[in-house]
């Protein structure tokens, strides 16, 4: 028998009230992490023709409608940015939020099967498909390419700040949904209501508009919305604009919060999950 | 290594019931109730999980576990017994931390791993390889780990051949063989197992059955819930009853298995016709059937393999008769027949005058019969005509004990302990 450098000794309770995160068991599992992740990488475009160009293919879509209908149509004012561009690079990273959110929040009542007859650490559930829907993005990502070439965008120093608004990315919908799965064992509420209001959501953010549009006085209020400062952010770093950090350092401060409080949340509720599933 | 593994103080689990839920009767009614309904949903989904009404109101509450409290030293191997809803199920969710308990406390000591099906989170669009991964790494071995073990797991599947292959094509043995084997290859300080044997067929279980005792050998400690009892004897030295949620027994597992046998909980060793069941016809009215061990234990109902029950049967003739038969039928839990034997195949006995009176008719049951569970059917005849037929009216086990049959595990109905010659003929090849 393989013997451990030290004894695991584990104490089960029945929980009382908030539970601090066990962040020694979280890592302890993170080969399981990887393969759940490469699970849903694998399992997502199986038995599929288009396979990864449905990453492409989706978002393009969406770009061309959105171009036509409130670039075109409506003539959305958008400065001097030519509305295709303006909208790729917001319809990116809400494509991935978006996509994130929905498995997410649904992961838990998905994969219940594995709840009820394993010990993992449930927060794993809602953590994984923010890593797997990175490989979709990356994909998307490539759409960018041929466009900033067209428009003739040149590459600033603002790219290093690149990194800090793909954790924003990820963190927001990380946030929402690790308090939404845990929601959603309880109420399956959630998931009728999320799929109505990720349609919503989309005008939350300057994605389709800019957001110099909003009057001054609701400015502070607006940038609340962590999805804001991810879209301000993103698109200024590519086009190489002025960064915006008064509408980005709210959504930074919301969405620690966020994630703070659902992880809280999930913990909470966690002793339940197997029993009322 | 004498120290205690598991330590279990004072364990409560409760579990809500589902209320009736009021109906209406008018239109109207409904109608309000449709809208009342959000309200009355969420508080009923709150109280799901909220106990604290348990001494005032305990009827809607289900105490899975009731105070249970038990240790298990390293190193030992632990049967947990008793019918079903006992509470075993829950038991060992609440060791292995997929339920947290209600009330009292666990303490482990070592890597535990729990095995309470086979084969979770299969994922059926990935190959047998990369379900090899997932599985290993869900049942909690690290990567490093199932790499180790990774061609020790495919020999032991018998799928080489379709490792690169989509489970969801695979035959459901196939996957069973698969998911087992990679849960064979777990090394934890403590397992915890479910009556993940049943599963498959008997060939298969009997593999499951061997490579567990190989890992019971390894040192290590194991819980182990099953309702076979052979399983039980022949895998653990102890064995906790659990009844109701309480813990009922609780010592040696010969000890423990013999008296939740003998409890009338499991087998049946005693049958006696319910008034309204009594004999239909006239001619032969049964009055008892039984069975006894060979010390003459009348409540026994576990055999072991070379010293078999036997069985007693009393019955009233009305009419004097020479076709009289008293009869009985072994069958196993599957429903096959064994085999039948009736009190008139002495030779000679056939047809011999039976007048009227009260009779007792013996017989020792099969040597030989596979170690298992099996029921028994009591039946008689008058002739041609057959009159009564009890079915399933006892039942009894066979344990392993006394087979000394290398391996245990072979094909067939019975598994007889049958004499070989073996002669040297020459030593020219």
């Amino acid at each position: 028998m393989a013997k451990e450098d030290s004894v695991v000794i584990d104490v089960i309770q029945p929980p009382q009230g908030w539970q601090a995160l066990n962040f020694s068991e979280l890592v302890r599992y993170k080969d399981l992490f990887f393969s759940l992740v490469w699970r849903d990488i694998k399992v997502l475009y199986a038995q599929s023709i288009m396979g990864f160009s449905w990453a492409l293919i989706v978002p393009l879509i969406q770009i061309i409608v959105f171009t036509i209908i409130f670039g075109k149509l409506a003539k959305l004012d958008t400065g001097d940015i030519p509305y295709f561009l303006f909208s790729t690079l917001a319809i990116l990273p809400w494509t991935y939020m978006q996509s994130v959110l929905d498995k997410s929040s649904n992961s838990l009542v998905s994969q219940q099967s594995i709840l009820g007859k394993v010990y993992i650490p449930r927060l794993i559930f809602p953590i994984v498909p923010v890593l797997s829907k990175l490989i979709d993005f990356s994909i998307s990502l490539l759409l960018l390419i041929p466009i900033l070439i067209y428009y003739q965008v040149a590459p600033t120093w603002n790219l290093l700040f690149i990194p800090v608004f793909v954790v924003m990315m990820m963190a927001v919908p990380a946030a929402i949904g690790i308090f939404l799965s845990s929601l959603a064992i309880r109420y399956r509420d959630v998931k009728f209501a999320l799929q109505f209001f990720l349609k919503l959501l989309i005008y939350s953010a300057p994605i389709l508009y800019s957001a110099d549009k909003i009057p001054d006085a609701y400015r502070l209020l607006y940038s609340i919305n962590p999805i804001v400062g991810v879209i301000e952010g993103f698109r200024a770093c590519i086009l190489g604009t002025d960064i915006p950090w008064q509408y980005i350092f709210p959504g930074m401060i919301t969405c620690a919060i966020a994630l703070w409080l659902g992880a809280m949340y999930f913990k909470r509720m966690e002793r339940v999950f197997v029993d009322v599933i | 290594m004498n120290d205690t593994a598991i330590k279990v103080e004072n364990l409560s689990k409760y579990y809500r019931l589902g209320a009736k839920e009021a109906t209406n009767d008018s239109m109207m009614a409904s109608l309000l109730d449709t809208i009342r309904s959000p309200l009355k949903n969420y508080r009923k989904y709150r109280s799901l999980f909220d106990f604290s009404d348990i001494d005032s109101n305990p009827d809607n509450i289900l105490q899975a576990l009731n105070d249970v409290s038990f240790e298990v030293k390293s190193g030992e191997k632990v049967g947990i017994i008793g019918r079903n809803g006992a509470g075993k199920s829950t038991l060992l969710k609440v060791l292995s931390k997929i339920t947290p308990p209600s009330r009292g406390t666990v303490t482990i000591r070592g890597r535990v791993s729990s095995l309470l099906e086979v084969g979770t989170g299969f994922h059926p669009e990935l190959t047998g390889r990369e379900n090899i991964y997932l599985n290993g790494t869900i049942l909690g071995m690290s990567k490093k780990e199932v790499d180790q073990k990774y061609d020790e797991i495919v020999d032991f599947s018998g799928t080489e051949k379709f490792l690169e292959t989509p489970v969801k094509r695979y035959s459901s043995g196939m996957r069973v063989r698969l998911a087992f084997a990679v849960a064979a290859h777990l090394e934890p300080e403590i397992l915890i197992v479910d009556e993940v044997l049943a599963v498959g067929d008997a060939e298969f279980q009997n593999k499951c059955l061997n490579k567990m005792e190989s890992v019971a050998k390894g040192g290590r400690t194991i819980l182990f819930v099953s309702h076979n009892m052979g399983a039980i004897t022949q895998l653990c030295e102890r064995a906790i009853w659990l009844d109701n949620g309480a813990k009922r027994l609780e010592g040696d597992a010969d000890e423990v298995v013999s008296s939740y046998l003998s409890a009338g909980t499991a087998g049946h060793s005693v049958w006696e016709p319910d008034g309204d069941q009594g004999s239909v016809n006239s001619d032969i009215i049964l009055h008892k059937a039984q069975l006894i061990d060979p010390r003459d234990n009348t409540s026994s109902v576990l055999a072991d393999y070379d010293k078999p029950l036997r069985l007693d049967i009393k019955y009233e003739i009305k009419d004097a008769s020479r076709n009289i038969q008293i009869l009985y039928r072994v069958t196993d839990m599957k429903g096959n027949v064994i085999y039948t034997s009736i009190d008139t195949d002495n030779p000679g006995a056939h047809g011999q005058l039976r007048e009227k009176g009260v009779y007792i008719s013996s017989s020792i049951l099969s040597q030989h019969l596979r170690p298992g569970r099996y029921n028994l059917s009591i039946g008689t005849r008058n002739g041609p005509r057959r009159l009564d037929m009890y079915e399933d009216a006892l039942t009894f086990d066979i344990s392993t004990k006394g087979c000394d049959l290398v391996p245990a595990n072979r094909m067939g109905v019975t598994m007889p302990a049958l004499n070989w010659d073996v002669k040297f003929l020459s030593s020219e090849v």
